[in-house]
């Protein structure tokens, strides 16, 4: 449900290819493992390390595949398993695998309050030396401190996403509106009432999802309170999540939703049908994450979505008086390490994150890279488009939903929704965050 | 088992009972076939429900064991939640449609299609359709129905010349949507108990009605209804206890929304307790929907029991 694991990279041409080669290395691993099993002479002691992935795409699973391989191949006795599962089974197994002898090695993580509930329960191995030790230098400070929580470090970086304005100009253009005019919030405003004014449905958002309509308070909330406006109300400075930077982003919304800016009975949209509506062109604008490149041209009636000529993808707009103008928003994904793992699994994490093996996935346009130097390796104007606006940002603030913990966050794609339905006020909403945020 | 004869035991003293007991099986049978079910009904229905109740006091995301104790906090919290009212509200709301318009539709098909006939097969067949869909189905289905784009409720909105209304985003529509959706998925399941009930109704007291110059719909009132009572009341206590364990057709079709307006408790169980991973809070939601469950099944017991009996 969440928005990065709709990041979806599907390249159907090589998927026979690839599920026969899974197919052929699979057999492989299970003769291994038996002939392992069997041969009780073997002189180096086994280490198998278990990985654990939220589902991918084919052609990322190839990525890890070929990086498993030469890793192997490097460290006998070395055995690296990936295991995926499905995005929300994921979610609600991985409390239930931790906490049992079948808990991986390694596991993907979104970081944010989800990663200090794992962490004070125990379950995460401290991997403060091992980043200081050279490794946390080859990514930008705002990856890591995604994963740092109370000065420790407890994961690594692998990929960020940042939620921007997909826009189709051709439809801007035919309503007059300049793309330089969505750098302002004022601007944007501006450029829906001219939409409107044309018979262009303004914007599509997935309100039936929560989480794509959550982008938008979220963003006005970075905007208004920045990263450490953010901190502040965690720290339960002054009045925490009831100071007026979060009213204000929920006042900027209902401004906003006063224009009528989104496509009919966009309550009931879903993320799909939002992103197909905008490959579809039904819309001028689509406020999503990077990710969606691809799916929305997938999902679109044609399949070729809207052509890259008339395509743009720009950072959500300045807001007049913000605190955190030059922060960015959107996701920081990586992996943790779980607290009885073996030096080796944390030694494999150090080399599947390396600044080569994100360099190569840069050059598959699997992701948007974190590492540096290996955005010179993006390929799409938009690739690098997310890569700049990360290297700009002062801050990048991971997803409200995912930073704040999963109560306090479902809390904020709700009142968002309510705010976009107008059924509530921005005073109300900010308590409401307040509230949970208490009780989390 | 088998037919030797033996003589008549004329005494039958209580070690004698034991000794027929343990020679005839049927204590052998007793502690062979009753552990299994004892051990299963005991691990998956006593032990997850004294667990929750347990859970219920603590405030715990399911990591570790429980240690932060809140006492009733988690109650009072539920209790004092506007979203957990709406969510008793409207399975009330269910409980009352399903009763006073699901429960009298089925009786009425039921009361047309009970003879058997080839005809009659052929509706009843289509009326008992839904009921076999699968839940998550029809949800999907209808939530295609009621879309506001492409979906039947907007082109007839359209061919009546109407702005097409996006029902299952609208507040004040999307619930009547899913009870309109629910009447629709279960009468047939109701109507197949009455058609068996009124099958099972002799047919010479309705003849004599018929001779005495009853019109059908007196004989319906004073002579079929009042014969199936005793199907009323068991498709009633499944209408209740069905309605407040209504989650799989709402998932899919509003997913407890907008706004969280078309939850039902164990919608709102799961939304507000699984989902969030608030373990302690969703288990005292569970224990609520328990209570309730058990309370309105023993008065419902009650209440129609004792109008056998009179």
């Amino acid at each position: 449900m969440y928005a990065q694991n709709n990041k979806r990279l599907a390249m159907p041409a090589f998927e026979k290819q690839i599920t026969k080669r899974l197919w052929a290395k699979s057999c492989l691993v299970a003769a291994v493992t038996l002939a392992s099993g069997l041969g009780s002479f073997a002189a180096a002691a086994d280490t198998t390390i278990k990985l654990l992935r939220v589902e991918i795409s084919d052609a990322e699973k190839q990525y890890y595949d070929n990086i498993v391989t030469e890793y192997e191949a490097n460290n006998p006795g070395v055995d690296v398993v990936f295991e995926y599962i499905a995005n929300e089974a994921y979610k609600t197994r991985l409390p239930t695998l931790l906490q049992s002898d079948q808990r991986p090695d390694i596991f993907y993580s979104w970081g944010g309050e989800g990663l200090r509930d794992q962490v004070e329960a125990g379950f995460v191995r401290d991997i403060t030396a091992e980043m200081q030790d050279g490794w946390q230098d080859i990514y930008p400070a705002s990856a890591v401190s995604a994963f740092t929580l109370n000065d420790q470090i407890y994961g690594a970086p692998l990929y960020a996403t940042v939620v921007g304005l997909w826009v189709n100009t051709a439809l801007t253009e035919q309503a007059g509106v300049e793309l330089e005019s969505l750098n302002t919030w004022d601007g944007l405003k501006e450029a829906v009432t001219a939409l409107r004014a044309n018979d262009i449905t303004p914007m599509v958002v997935g309100g039936k999802d929560g989480w794509p309509i959550h982008f938008y308070w979220g963003s006005l909330a970075t905007r208004m309170a920045g990263g450490e406006g953010i901190d502040a109300a965690k720290q339960g400075e002054s009045s925490g999540f009831e100071e007026d930077a979060f009213v204000r982003a929920g006042e900027l919304l209902q401004s906003l939703v006063a224009l009528d800016p989104f496509q009919s009975g966009f309550m009931a949209t879903t993320y799909e049908r939002a992103s197909a509506m905008f490959g579809d062109g039904e819309a001028a604008m689509h406020l999503m994450g990077d990710w969606d490149y691809i799916p929305s041209k997938e999902r679109s009636a044609t399949g070729e979505g809207v052509p890259d000529e008339n395509l743009e993808f720009v950072p959500f707009p300045s807001v007049e008086g913000g605190a955190g103008n030059d922060n960015s928003f959107g996701g920081m994904n990586g992996f943790a390490v779980t607290k009885d793992a073996s030096d080796e699994a944390v030694d494999f994490l150090k080399f599947l994150l390396n600044e080569e093996n994100q360099r190569e996935a840069a050059r598959l346009g699997i992701f948007v890279t974190v590492a540096h130097g290996s955005e010179e390796e993006l390929q799409t104007p938009y690739a690098k488009k997310v890569a700049s606006i990360l290297s700009e940002s002062s801050h990048h603030q991971v997803f409200l939903d995912q930073a704040l913990g999963t109560s306090v966050g479902a809390t904020i794609n709700d009142i968002s929704g309510d705010l976009a339905l107008g059924v509530i006020t921005p005073e109300d909403a900010a308590a409401r965050v307040e509230e949970a945020w208490q009780f989390r | 088992m088998t037919t030797t004869t033996r003589p008549a035991v004329h005494k039958r003293g209580t070690t004698d009972r034991i000794k027929k007991n343990l020679v005839s099986g049927k204590l052998a049978a007793v502690l062979l076939l009753l552990p299994p079910a004892l051990i299963v009904f005991s691990l998956f229905v006593i032990l997850p429900l004294v667990d929750a109740a347990y859970y219920s006091g603590f405030s715990w995301n399911g990591y570790g064991a429980p240690s932060d104790f809140v006492g009733m906090q988690n109650y009072a919290r539920l209790l004092d939640h506007s979203v957990f009212h709406t969510a008793l509200w409207n399975t009330a709301k269910l409980i009352i449609v399903s009763i006073v318009i699901q429960m009298p539709i089925a009786l009425g098909l039921a009361l047309l299609v009970y003879k058997k006939t080839p005809t009659n097969t052929l509706f009843r067949l289509v009326f008992f359709l839904p009921y076999i869909l699968a839940e998550v189905a029809a949800g999907l289905i209808w939530s295609f129905v009621f879309d506001g784009d492409y979906g039947i409720t907007a082109s007839i909105f359209q061919s009546l010349g109407q702005e097409s209304v996006y029902v299952l985003s609208d507040s004040q529509w999307a619930f009547p949507a899913i009870m309109t959706v629910i009447v629709w998925k279960y009468f047939g399941f109701h109507m197949m108990i009455y058609i068996a009930a009124l099958q099972g109704v002799p047919k010479d007291l309705i003849e004599a009605a018929k001779l005495e110059g009853a019109k059908t719909r007196q004989i319906a009132l004073f002579i079929q209804i009042p014969m199936i009572k005793h199907a009323l009341v068991v498709s009633g206590f499944f209408a209740i206890i069905g309605s407040l364990q209504i989650f799989d057709i709402i998932i899919p079709m509003t997913n407890g929304g907008p706004s969280n307006s078309t939850h039902t408790i164990v919608t709102y169980l799961y939304t507000f307790g699984l989902s969030r991973l608030n373990i302690g809070f969703g288990s005292a939601a569970a224990v609520v929907l328990f209570v309730l469950a058990i309370g309105i099944a023993f008065f419902y017991q009650r209440a129609t029991g004792k109008e056998n009996k009179a």
